[in-house]
């Protein structure tokens, strides 16, 4: 019952951050359009919305990254001209960002004093700011090494120190920006209890985020943005997932679409106790065996950096395993002799990368050339050594039409079509080289709904016409809704693969999180 | 023996006089480069303010003059060099080659139109110049006390005053690098410029006050060249040092100790090569003067290649500070 | 607020001409400082370089060596590569063409000679250029430091040699003995006097015929190969080109190579072409007005071809101030060589934004 009170925060003080009319253009692109924000005092204030919803340009402009074109900000109830970081400081606001800013090569201690050292000189200034922080560390339950240098940190801990970092400077708001994109679930719940006796102690959290999970699990109130604008204020309790998936997408969501069962055929790719360590000796995948069919979507969930990633990388040749075999349509591949991405590419191993900006696609050739990208050397193109421009120009054409790419037009660079109409370039290109096997990276990420239903479907018409398809995916609706199996990853390791018809959230949030007793099993 | 002993001190001697002005521009690299803002420019600044010098003390007859005019001289050229890196974001490599060029170009340019000598500045006399300084009984010294004494008079004593500044200069850059706000600050801003910024210092000013420092450090060695050892302007007269001091900079790992053990021994390897000049010695023969010239960039190549240790510079030199969307 | 957004004739004409606009009213300005009047002396240079008798041979002599060392840039830079060891390059072609020529001219056919010379610059400047792609792509050193300091290694190595093994019999000056008859490229003015064309004697010789098909070969190749699409590719994102099956590495070296190669042809021009021997210092830092012409040019063979043009008339020209004024000399070049890398490298788009808000607002207009 106390819960209420708390829950509701401070009610009689001005709010904590009231944001009024903010205006935020870049070039054509309206990315934040008339925004209101209030947030109470001594509250867990989440903002969610999809990605490019203008979430992370608002809290630019709060902590004074950006300046907003118009509009008001006021903190505690007083307006503020907020013009740089050095402003929103020392009123009081303290961002988490979802890349962390720590110098890698220095200590926690030196980085948390960094820009805040005192008039007394560094080494007076260290002292003074190792007091500090231990009564800091002490007050709110924030356990940092000190004099640990950050790059030699888990990111779970390298958190710890922004946080601590905010506090130190004074932070009695909070932002955090996408939190636990990094995050082991074990390392999210460790977050929200110190976001919790954080609230305790008084500090205003605002929490931005795109998973409703988070939202339904720490916050108070919630805010949810779609294209640029505030679509909605919310008592968290008087919400549910459903509903602020309604008003992210703005318009009734099917969480999981229906598709026809799989006809499942023969082994295709077969791995065997593969095993990957890092360029530092840290292991990143330990003794993996599965087998993909030809005919079936095998999905691998599990949470960003457990291994997954770097799975796909190893099976299209970019990373060489460590050990273990792979065979792909009867060829035999070991750590001792790994082929290169061409020679994969040459078994019919398709595959659409994680990261289409940066890998997938050169964003500053023209959609003709990146629509051939690996396939190069394809003879229809020209012959052995020159390309023939035209008939570049013509190949790509075809395929944008197969795709509904928009604007159709293979002369305008790959950077200047919406990340829907990218990934619809690269996986037409990946397609149409008609794979036996095909490697699929976060398929719809940064991708708008219609393009996501139109992707989903060619996946499944290509799964119907026998193609072996190997799904990575963070987000567990699309995983659930595509594959045929499922395996999970967790810190490397196989966990488990369940059939679609037993799967369920639950049980693979388990699985993610590493429980495989019995709780998971039955 | 004694001849050969003689020898060695005499070259021991010339390697400082050679190795100041690169200390001086190594340390204005260390500056520059830790703040993230790469400086093949070092070279061009280091002969505009040679120039400057050169012709201020010819006319004014002030050393101390001509010294102020080069650190002028060598700091517009560093805010030119902030104006396209810092605040144009323009490519760093380029801005550093345009004032290198423009450096040649310009002191001859100006010095014929002033001077009318071909490019050169008036030959100075004594009073325009910083002359070496006799330290006190160094003579005496120096004949009676035999290995001491003599190192005394030969190596410590009649140095002009900029030596002794370059070798200070390596201690400040040390003590503000390392144990100064500013250089805790500076060392971010090179290796991570968004953690500077969003801890509310301003990236842009780090950047410049680093390169300014670069700018007084060059105009420092510049006023060396043609007014302490030199006694005038010359055309060219730099002649590659801007780029050994780099080269000394980065054999250094952008640390100010190790930097001034690479410009000493790049400086003895000059010396050196003066001395053997024409001397036939006993097992190796007559060494080849240029080829102990080029040593110093045979070994920065090496080490850069990561085959004696390894030279990993800060992580965001070279990349305009952009705040990303 | 960015290039993108402007018209396309803005962003490859319009912009560049400012820039180099700014270049010479900074140069004018000095002119005008040191006493001079700046309108004579660009009268006096651009009679220098193209209306003078045999002026323009001598524009195109340079123009020449531009070209070589423009193109060299050009191709580096389009696999993100900074290639400032144009000069080092150059003078180890030299170093090729003189190797090749004092051993072979006595024993074979002049002809023979001149071809296996031609292969000589091309390999001893490309193995030059390779050495830093190696050890950028397989050790990481940073390829500008690396070709600075290659520059002066190859100076080192020539000084060394050509004061040595390689200097003339009898000789004080370091360089080599001249060429046997006829181990040398053809005058233009030569070829048009035999065709019955009246040319004025200039130095300008077959290589600039190389050079004008080396700019359509690189163009050939950077567009129209697959080669080219893979190091333009590696140069854009090596990422992608590991995920496509390249081998970045192996392109960054043959990037290196085929540029260091075309920097090496250079030498043709001066050593093979005008001294017919190896002389001290006969790269006189043309390798590095390649790094201006390169931007200038916006690393395409058309846009090289008219900058190495205005290079070379300024070259050219500039030797004429020598005779014309009391106070200004061919120094004065250099001066505007370093503006102009200014301007249109290092504040390429200082003028973008202005030009931007200018466009945007005449389409306001518009629509």
């Amino acid at each position: 019952m106390s819960s209420k009170t708390e829950k509701n925060g401070d009610t009689k003080s001005p709010f904590a951050i009231a944001l009024k009319a903010i205006n935020k253009q870049f070039g054509p692109v309206r990315a934040n359009q008339d925004i209101d924000l209030n947030v109470r005092a001594g509250t867990v204030h989440g903002i969610i919305g999809e990605n490019g919803a203008g979430k992370s340009t608002l809290v630019s402009i709060l902590y004074g990254f950006y300046t907003a074109d118009s509009g008001t900000i006021s903190v505690n109830g007083t307006p503020l001209n907020i013009k740089g970081s050095a402003d929103a400081i020392a009123h009081g606001i303290g961002m988490v960002h979802q890349h962390f800013m720590l110098v890698p090569i220095f200590t926690v201690l030196e980085n948390i004093i960094l820009g805040h050292e005192g008039q007394k000189g560094l080494q007076a200034g260290m002292e003074d700011g190792r007091a500090e922080l231990e009564r800091l560390s002490n007050q709110y339950g924030l356990d940092v090494p000190l004099d640990a240098v950050v790059s030699e940190l888990p990111v779970g801990i390298q958190q710890r120190v922004e946080i601590l970092k905010a506090l130190y400077r004074g932070a009695k708001i909070l932002i955090l920006d996408e939190p636990t994109g990094v995050l082991t679930p074990q390392e999210t719940d460790q977050l929200f209890e110190i976001l919790k006796t954080l609230r305790q102690q008084g500090v205003t959290i605002l929490l931005i985020t795109h998973k409703l999970r988070e939202i339904m699990a720490i916050t108070d109130y919630v805010s949810v943005m779609r294209g640029g604008k505030m679509v909605a204020h919310l008592d968290t309790g008087d919400t549910d997932p459903t509903k602020l998936a309604e008003l992210m997408v703005g318009r009734p969501v099917l969480l999981e679409a229906d598709y026809p069962d799989a006809n499942i055929k023969d082994v295709q790719l077969d791995v065997k106790h593969l095993s990957y360590q890092d360029s530092a000796g840290a292991p990143v995948i330990s003794d993996i065996s599965f087998a993909l069919h030809a005919g079936e979507i095998l999905g691998i969930a599990g949470v960003s950096g457990n291994g997954q990633s770097e799975l796909l990388e190893i099976l299209a040749g970019i990373l060489q395993p460590t050990d273990g075999d792979i065979h792909i349509a009867g060829k035999h591949i070991t750590a001792e002799q790994p082929l290169g991405p061409a020679e994969v590419k040459a078994l019919g191993v398709a595959h659409v990368p994680e990261d289409r900006h940066a890998v997938g696609m050169v964003l500053p050739f023209s959609a003709a050339e990146t629509s051939v990208l690996g396939y190069e050397t394809n003879e229809a193109l020209g012959d052995s050594w020159f390309f023939s421009p035209s008939r570049l120009k013509t190949h790509c054409a075809k395929l944008m039409q197969a795709f509904d790419v928009r604007p159709a037009n293979p002369s305008l660079k790959s950077s200047q079509f919406s990340g829907g109409n990218q990934q619809k370039i690269v996986l037409a290109r990946e397609i149409s080289s008609d794979p036996k096997i095909l490697l699929v990276g976060q398929p719809t990420r940064g991708v708008d709904i219609g393009a996501i239903e139109f992707i989903h479907k060619e996946l499944i018409a290509l799964r119907d016409r026998g193609c072996a398809i190997l799904l990575v995916s963070v987000e567990l609706d699309e995983i659930l809704s595509l594959s045929d199996r499922i395996m999970v990853m967790n810190n490397g390791q196989h966990m488990g693969v369940v059939s679609r018809d037993e799967a369920d959230p639950q049980k693979l949030g388990l699985l993610m999180a590493g429980i495989t007793d019995g709780a998971a099993a039955s | 023996m004694a001849d050969l002993w003689l020898q060695f001190i005499l070259t021991i001697d010339a390697t400082l006089r050679v190795a100041t002005p690169l200390i001086l521009c190594a340390m204005a690299g260390i500056f520059s480069e830790r703040s993230g803002i790469i400086d093949i420019s070092l070279e061009g600044k280091m002969l505009m303010s040679a120039f400057a010098a050169g012709a201020v003390a010819a006319v004014s007859g002030s050393p101390w003059l001509g010294l102020g005019a080069a650190i002028l001289v060598s700091l517009s050229a560093s805010l030119l060099h902030g104006f396209a890196c810092i605040t144009h974001r323009g490519n760093q490599v380029i801005s550093g080659l345009a004032i290198n060029i423009l450096a040649s170009g310009l002191t001859v340019t100006l010095g014929i139109a002033f001077f009318a000598q071909g490019g050169q500045t008036p030959l100075l006399s004594k009073g325009q110049r910083f002359t070496p300084m006799e330290l006190p009984a160094a003579d005496w010294l120096g004949q009676n006390i035999p290995i001491l004494g003599q190192l005394y008079k030969e190596i410590i004593s009649g140095h002009n005053i900029l030596v002794w500044v370059s070798l200070l200069a390596v201690l400040v850059t040390y003590h503000i690098v390392f144990k100064t706000t500013f250089g805790l600050r500076l060392r971010a801003v090179g290796e991570k410029p968004e953690a500077v910024d969003s801890a509310g210092i301003s990236v842009t000013m780090m950047r410049y006050q680093a390169v300014l420092i670069a700018g007084i450090l060059c105009g420092i060695a510049g006023a060396y060249l043609s007014i302490a050892t030199g006694a005038g302007f010359v055309r060219e007269m730099t002649a590659g040092k801007g780029y050994i001091a780099l080269a000394a900079m980065i054999f250094g790992k952008w640390k100010p100790w190790p930097a001034l053990l690479a410009c000493l021994m790049f400086g003895f390897l000059e010396a050196l090569a003066a001395r053997v000049q024409g001397v036939s010695l006993p097992v190796v023969g007559e060494l080849s003067t240029d080829l102990i010239l080029a040593a110093p960039y045979v070994m920065t190549v090496i080490l850069l290649a990561g085959f004696i240790g390894r030279a990993d510079p800060p992580k965001a030199i070279g990349e305009p500070y952009i705040k990303e969307r | 607020m960015t290039q993108n957004q402007l018209p396309r004739w803005v962003d490859i004409g319009l912009l560049p001409l400012i820039n180099i606009l700014a270049a010479f009213i900074v140069a004018g300005i000095i002119i005008a400082l040191v006493g001079e009047n700046p309108f004579e002396a660009l009268a006096v240079m651009v009679k220098g370089a193209f209306v003078y008798k045999g002026s323009l041979g001598y524009t195109l002599y340079y123009t020449t060596n531009f070209i070589f060392t423009g193109l060299a840039v050009a191709v580096a830079f389009h696999a993100m590569l900074f290639n400032i060891g144009g000069e080092g390059q150059a003078a180890m072609g030299g170093l090729g063409v003189g190797l090749i020529a004092l051993w072979l001219g006595p024993i074979l056919h002049p002809l023979f000679v001149v071809i296996l010379a031609i292969a000589a610059a091309a390999a001893f400047g490309a193995i030059w250029g390779a050495i830093p792609g190696y050890l950028q792509a397989k050790r990481g050193s940073h390829i500008v430091i690396t070709t600075i300091m290659f520059n002066f290694i190859a100076a080192s190595i020539l000084v060394w040699l050509l004061a040595g093994m390689l200097i003339a019999p009898g000789q004080m000056s370091p360089e080599t003995s001249r060429f046997e008859e006829g181990v040398s490229l053809m005058k233009i003015h030569e070829l048009a006097n035999y065709f019955g064309w009246k040319m004025a004697r200039s130095p300008l010789n077959l290589s600039f015929v190389i050079a004008l098909l080396s700019c359509l070969g690189v163009w050939v190749l950077i567009w129209r190969t697959r080669l080219g699409y893979v190091i333009r590719a590696t140069g854009f994102s090596p990422k992608a080109s590991i995920y496509a099956g390249h081998q970045p590495a192996r392109i960054i070296i043959l990037a290196m190579a085929i540029s260091g190669a075309l920097a090496g042809m250079m030498a043709l021009n001066e050593v093979l072409g005008v001294h017919e021997r190896v002389i001290l210092n006969f790269t006189a830092g043309y390798g590095f007005t390649g790094i201006a012409v390169a931007l200038m040019g916006r690393n395409h063979p058309v846009g090289i071809i008219f900058a190495s043009l205005l290079f070379g008339a300024l070259y050219q020209g500039g030797a004429e101030l020598d005779f014309e004024f009391q106070t200004i000399t061919r120094e004065m070049v250099l001066m505007i060589q370093g503006l102009i890398i200014l301007f249109s490298g290092a504040l390429a788009y200082m003028f973008t934004p202005w030009l931007a808000r200018f466009f945007v607002r005449a389409e306001g207009q518009n629509g």
